[in-house]
């Protein structure tokens, strides 16, 4: 088994790109897309317009299209960042790099753990050479699917306005790269410069659907068979909906891999650890909790922590309940209900005020529950303030939202056999309270614009998308507010919106375990092997654990030890094994040999034995073992009448040694002896079958 | 091990389904229904038949319940199993089993409370109770229920939410149906299950010996018949549980209504029918896949033409459609609608397929109008209205049935939920044409069946490498292609390989661990002893006659060693004869010509070497012992032609 660790990533958004080796299948977990890359490039706006109207005034050359020109622009250079410096283009796309350099023939299956990891699959799958069999869980293919049409659509505003482009931009030479601040720069080609190969303009409406065909989505915990001999399974990782872990389970061994973890989850079904138990070799790919380990230092280390961990967790009979105890109290649903109690008065003493409210969040269970508590606060203080969510798809994810309860958590569903709606926001829809559209610029939306109101529209980039227009309206209104999520350069994205008087409300949110989570969590799938990123090497400080810590490194592969030294087989042995057996010498050995009926169902191997094959091997011994005593043959042959003359022969090399046996009576015969060989020399059969039944009689035969 | 079937409900009969299977000493109930036919003891299981040991209750005795859908016959017990008997134990159907069992249920109930001196086995909190304690699941979705026990529902059809269940302990596997269909409808795909390995199957066989025509005619006939009733203004009963049935002929009927421009009003007699096609418009990935495409434009249960229906219209002028609950027409509202319309000849009432024996329903099945009906001791029905029995059904046919069974292969084959006669004879086509051992136990009755046990072992890589690598198989096709090859031929590959004994392994078994199967040359290894090779050999003579003065002249350009070769291919044909440029082989004998004078394999009694005489030299595993000394003997007495 083979593991090579392509992309750290960046938490939630970008999470992280593996390849794993498994039985001979090369297996890839995630081909996502690091959209944080936007930030170089500057978003349409009145100002860009101006701007490059000037520049095609100023340019001295003839380009038609402003993007084809250089020259003119006025672009800041050195290291003082500020609007100038972004760069006005169509903006290309960063994959991960090592994976384009991978050979993508070489790939079996693609495991998907989440939406976002699905946005860079058209890539792959437009590439004729690809032929992989790509698995995902039914809500993550279709939340993944709205998102790349998403993406598509926000951008075809970008390429409208560029026009069309030739094959490789100016802004991808090197030249203009030097030009640019640093901060930039490292966007662009990353810290040791080789980022470059990774950007690609992106896929069309055609790419996505044609990589959606390819996609077999599964429920949780369905089992999925790959060429026979690997079982995939899903489970749900309680991030968000539909988002999950995978566990493969071939005769050799159990492997899971976990993505981002969430143990406490308001939306989605919730996190399946059990599920993952008896696992030999786990991967851990939870990307967050490196993150987030420096503000739990202080809860970690300080005395009043949870007793320590006991080393033989997982063999206490109550071990399971002790761990869910300790996760579930884990105060995780009061810290983030504080959150969103606390974004929701943000935003109300905004409307209250007077100014509007953006929110280019896209993590879907967080959008919900954004909405599940405005939609609880503005009913409570009997407001009126419009919600819109604005996205090309949002009709399309309401109507899903409406019919995919096997995806939400308990709580949910209680909610919805209890005869209310699954989410209480979408009563707002039907009093007219909260609006769906899928692009700003709607006689519709004019009509019933309302501000100030509260908005939900992409993207989190701030660089393309509807929010984009919607922050050049706001950005100079004190009494506004803009909520983004924690992880996202602000000041770069912000940059191209300065000065502003808005208010900007960073929030932070899960995106997987904390690290004393994750030492529980280990300790009770009670595993063989733990494969780590190198980051967390200096956090982590878990004594006694029962099983290997292995830590890898970005691209590099890694070799995992073999859990066992031989395969899992089911046996059919239609009578009793002990009978037909032979036993070993003194020892508790039963040994036979078999003749087997093979067959690989569902990722076992089973092994037929019947009557005949091994009968056939208590008749005529097939194996001997040992060595044949000389003293003892010549006695045994006495005892059957026989007269010997026993000649012993050195070898050339005196290394060796052969005895000859020659029966002289009844019957001529000849046993000639080394210590690995008998070779029995009689004329005639009885006599033959005689000596060799001697000869056998001396040594262990099965 | 075995797996053991009793049987509480449902044998020889249709009504309260109840299987309790023990498999490997996990006990499972499948289905937990009640009878519709009877108002006594008889309408529930009789749970006191579940084995318990002396301190056990119900709780502690059966690992799970299962329940296949929401049908009263599958269902209606349950409540009273878990609130009134007090098992508290897990309880598993799909999601939409379970959001839309309490409504089945509470349908029930009032019907129930409406009768009069009937007591109430269990109330509405009670359903409510019971129905939290269930572990909602989704289809292909595996559940370890325990350690040991393993469950998954797969698409059965029939109803929406309808479930085939497969339960696996250990390496035993069975498959229960619960009801299904084999072939798609208007709103439900068809029953779906993979390939599975199993000991058993135990399938519903409502219609056991029925096969049923186009579904499209038999729909277009009910739309037929309803059609001409209201253009002549007269009323339509359509008796139906709130679920399943309605929601099927609401969507043909609000579809034709639609096309045909018609304004005739349909009404849903039950709140519960109108809350049922909320659920069915969430549940919409459970239903066909045609639905499930169209409903991002529209929800095909979005019906248009539906209306509530108040009391006072029963005797209101004009026609109408009106859905009314409960089915069979076995009491409560249905059956008020029916005494007030059934003597019109005007009217229409449509039966579905299958009613229960007891029912009004049943009764008019058989009834030929005008007729009249007893309804109680006192009240007579005048009957004049057309009665159409639907003749579509959510069950599968017996083709169905024996398509399952055939896809599936099971072990055995266990009927339930179907009426004798019919049943022996399925059973019997069953057991004659797939040689598939069949029961169909009565109610109470338990049945035994061995199950599967396989013994876990470790095999090596370089055994599974000799049997699995697709290389080895590569290279016994190809041997297999040259053995065919012309006799004359002289010029032959000298490696070919085809020795079936590189498949075989050894098994060794130490006290208390599982079993390792090896490759014969890992034992020294394994064993820490070496192999000891007992082999037999001989120096055979054989005469030899010179060519001169003998007919034969095609054998004579011959070699020595390929005459012997068509000698032994014909005198031993049973076992291959390979032939390489100096030896012959057969299966471990190894034989070639002789040259050495003192060769030590010879053992002569006389003296000196024969002048007209050549040897062969053979040599054999001792395992091989009886085929090599057949081959000496064919030596022995045959005569060559030396050239
Ligand atoms: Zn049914
Ligand atoms: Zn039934
Ligand atoms: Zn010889």
């Amino acid at each position: 088994m083979k593991f090579t660790y392509l992309s750290e990533g960046k938490g939630f958004h970008f999470p992280p790109c593996n390849i794993l080796q498994v039985q001979g299948f090369q297996i890839l977990f995630d081909c996502p897309l690091d959209l944080s890359a936007l930030l170089p490039f500057s978003p349409l706006s009145v100002n860009l317009y101006a701007q490059l109207e000037e520049c095609y005034h100023a340019c001295p050359c003839d380009a038609s299209s402003c993007s084809e020109c250089g020259s003119g622009q006025k672009r800041k250079i050195g290291d003082d960042l500020d609007v100038g410096s972004l760069i006005s283009a169509e903006p290309w796309y960063k994959t991960v790099k090592s994976l384009k350099l991978w050979d993508v023939s070489s790939i079996d299956v693609v495991l998907i753990c989440s939406p976002m990891g699905m946005l860079g699959l058209p890539f792959l799958t437009r590439d004729t050479d690809f032929s992989a069999r790509i698995y995902a869980t039914e809500a993550a293919a279709r939340i993944g699917r709205l998102m790349m049409e998403d993406l598509v659509a926000m951008h075809k505003e970008t390429r409208l306005f560029y026009g069309p482009e030739g094959p490789s931009p100016e802004w991808l030479k090197w030249d203009a790269i030097e030009l640019l601040p640093t901060a930039l720069k490292e966007i662009l080609i990353g810290r040791d410069g080789g980022d470059l190969g990774g950007w690609m303009p992106l896929y069309s409406a055609a790419d996505v659907s044609k990589c959606m065909q390819r996609v077999q989505s599964l429920k949780y915990a369905e089992e999925a068979c790959y060429n026979g001999i690997l079982l995939l399974k899903a489970f749900s990782s309680g991030l968000d909906i539909g988002t999950c872990n995978w566990s493969i389970t071939s005769p050799k061994q159990n492997v899971a891999y976990i993505s981002g973890s969430v143990f406490a989850s308001e939306i989605s079904t919730k996190f399946d650890y059990h599920a993952l138990w008896g696992s030999d070799v786990i991967f851990f790919s939870d990307c967050i909790a490196a993150d987030l380990i420096h503000k739990d230092e202080v809860d970690f280390t300080s005395p009043g922590a949870a007793a320590e961990l006991p080393s033989n967790l997982s063999e206490e009979p109550d071990a399971g309940e002790r761990i869910s105890e300790f996760l579930l109290n884990h105060d995780e649903f009061a810290d983030e209900s504080k959150k969103l109690t606390f974004l929701c008065s943000w935003a109300l003493k905004s409307t209250n005020a007077g100014g509007s409210v953006l929110i280019p969040i896209s993590r879907l269970g967080l959008v919900l529950q954004l909405l599940e508590h405005l939609t609880f606060s503005l009913q409570s203080q009997a407001l009126k303030v419009p919600i819109y969510i604005i996205s090309s798809v949002a009709e399309e994810l309401h109507a899903f939202l409406k019919v995919m309860p096997e995806w939400l958590c308990k709580q949910r569903q209680e909610k919805f056999h209890s005869d209310q709606g699954y989410f209480s926001f979408m009563d707002l829809i039907e009093q007219k309270r909260l609006f769906l559209f899928p692009e700003i610029y709607s006689s519709e939306l004019l009509a019933i614009w309302e501000e100030p109101c509260i908005v939900f529209s992409p993207h989190w980039s701030l660089r393309i998308g509807p929010s984009v227009h919607l922050l050049q309206r706001w950005c100079g209104e004190t009494d506004s507010l803009l909520i983004i999520e924690e992880g996202v350069d602000a000041n770069l994205a912000c940059l191209p919106f300065q000065p502003m008087a808005m208010k900007v409300l960073h929030c932070s949110f899960p995106s997987g375990m904390k690290l004393r989570e994750a030492e529980y969590f280990l300790q009770f799938l009670n595993p063989k092997y733990v494969l780590m990123p190198e980051k967390l090497k200096q956090d982590i400080r878990w004594s006694n654990h029962s099983y290997s810590l292995i830590y890898y490194h970005e691209s590099e592969t890694l070799h995992i030890p073999r859990v066992k030294s031989g395969t899992d087989v089911d046996c059919k042995i239609y009578l009793d094994f002990q009978l037909c057996s032979t036993k070993m010498g003194q020892e508790d050995i039963n040994i036979a040999t078999a003749n087997g009926d093979f067959s690989v169902i569902q990722g076992k191997i089973q092994l037929g034995i019947g009557h005949e094959q091994i009968l056939r091997s208590r008749t005529t011994p097939l194996i001997c073992m040992g060595c044949v005593d000389l003293q003892s043959l010549v006695t045994s042959l006495q005892k059957l009448g026989m007269n010997t003359r026993v000649e012993e022969v050195m070898s050339l090399h005196g290394s060796e040694s052969t005895s000859f046996v020659h029966v002289v009576e009844p019957k001529k015969a000849l046993l000639q002896l080394t210590s690995a060989h008998t070779i029995i020399i009689a004329n005639d059969e009885s006599l033959a079958s005689v000596l060799t039944e001697a000869v056998q009689s001396i040594l262990d035969c099965i | 091990m075995a797996i053991e079937c009793l049987v509480l409900g449902a044998g020889q009969e249709v009504g309260k389904s109840c299987v309790v299977v023990t498999i490997n000493g996990k006990r499972i109930m499948f289905d937990c229904g009640m009878h519709m036919g009877y108002t006594d003891d008889r309408r529930f299981p009789d749970f006191s038949r579940i084995p318990c040991a002396r301190d056990e209750d119900f709780t502690s005795s059966l690992s799970c319940i299962i329940i296949s859908h929401f049908h009263l016959d599958h269902i209606g017990a349950l409540p009273y199993f878990t609130e009134v008997c007090g098992y508290n134990g897990p309880i598993y159907m799909t999601y939409p089993t379970k959001a839309l069992a309490p409504l089945m249920l509470e349908d029930y109930y009032r019907v129930m409370v409406e009768r009069k001196g009937e007591e109430e086995v269990f109330s509405t909190q009670h359903i409510m109770d019971c129905l939290k304690k269930v572990t909602a699941i989704d289809l292909k979705q595996t559940v370890q229920v325990d350690g040991d026990l393993q469950i998954r529902p797969y698409y059965a059809g029939h109803v929406l939410g309808a479930a085939m269940f497969y339960a696996k302990v250990g390496d035993a596997a069975i498959v229960y149906t619960g009801d299904y269909n084999m072939t798609a409808d208007r709103h439900l795909g068809a029953a779906q299950i993979d390939k599975l390995q199993l000991d058993l199957v135990i399938t519903e066989s409502t219609y056991a010996t029925t096969l049923r025509d186009s579904k499209y005619v038999r729909e277009r006939e009910f739309l037929k018949v309803v059609h001409n009733c209201v253009a002549g203004g007269g009323k339509v009963l359509i008796p139906s549980f709130a679920l399943g049935r309605a929601q099927e002929l609401c969507m043909l009927l609000d579809d034709y209504w639609e096309r045909m421009n018609l304004k005739i009003p349909i009404y849903f007699s039950s709140a519960l029918t109108i809350q049922a096609n909320k659920y069915y418009k969430t549940f919409i990935s459970w239903t066909s896949q045609k639905v499930k495409d169209s409903y991002a434009t529209r929800n095909p249960f979005d019906f248009k033409h539906v209306h509530k229906f108040e009391r006072s219209l029963i005797n209101a002028p004009g026609p109408c459609v009106l859905f009314a609950t409960p089915g069979m027409i076995s009491g409560g509202f249905s059956l008020e609608v029916f005494k007030q319309w059934a003597p019109n000849e005007g009217n229409l009432i449509t039966l579905p397929g299958y009613c229960v024996a007891g029912t009004i329903g049943h009764r008019l099945m058989s009834a030929k109008t005008p007729t009249q009906v007893s309804i109680d001791q006192n009240t007579r029905i005048d009957v004049r209205c057309q009665i159409h029995q639907l003749s579509f059904s959510p069950h599968t046919d017996a083709k169905g049935i024996m398509d399952l069974i055939r896809f599936l292969c099971p072990k055995h084959v266990m009927l339930v939920h179907g009426e004798k006669p019919k049943m022996e004879s399925l059973k019997a086509r069953i057991v004659d044409e797939y040689k598939i051992p069949c029961c169909a136990p009565a109610n109470n009755e338990s049945v035994i069946i061995p199950s599967t046990h396989y013994v876990k072992a470790e095999a090596s890589d370089t055994f599974l490498c000799s049997t699995l690598s697709p290389n080895f198989r590569f290279l016994r096709n190809s041997s297999r292609g040259h053995s065919g090859s012309s006799d004359t031929e002289t010029a032959q590959p000298s490696l070919r390989i085809s020795d079936d004994r590189v498949a075989e392994g050894v098994i060794v078994a130490r006290k208390n661990q599982n079993p390792r199967i090896i490759h014969k040359q890992e034992l020294p290894d394994v064993l820490g002893k070496e192999i000891h090779e007992v082999q037999g050999a001989l120096c055979v003579p054989t005469r030899t006659a010179n060519a001169i003065g003998k007919e034969d002249l095609l054998q004579e350009q011959l070699p020595l060693l390929h005459q012997l070769y068509l000698k032994l291919a014909d005198e031993v044909a049973e076992v291959t004869v390979l032939k390489s440029e100096q030896s012959l082989h057969i299966e471990s004998v190894v034989i070639s010509v002789c040259h050495m004078d003192n060769c030590l394999y010879r053992l002569c009694d006389e003296s000196g070497n024969i002048p007209e005489t050549t040897y062969f030299c053979c040599k054999w595993s001792a395992a091989d012992q009886k085929i090599a000394w057949r081959v000496i003997s064919v030596i022995k007495n045959m005569e060559l032609i030396n050239s």
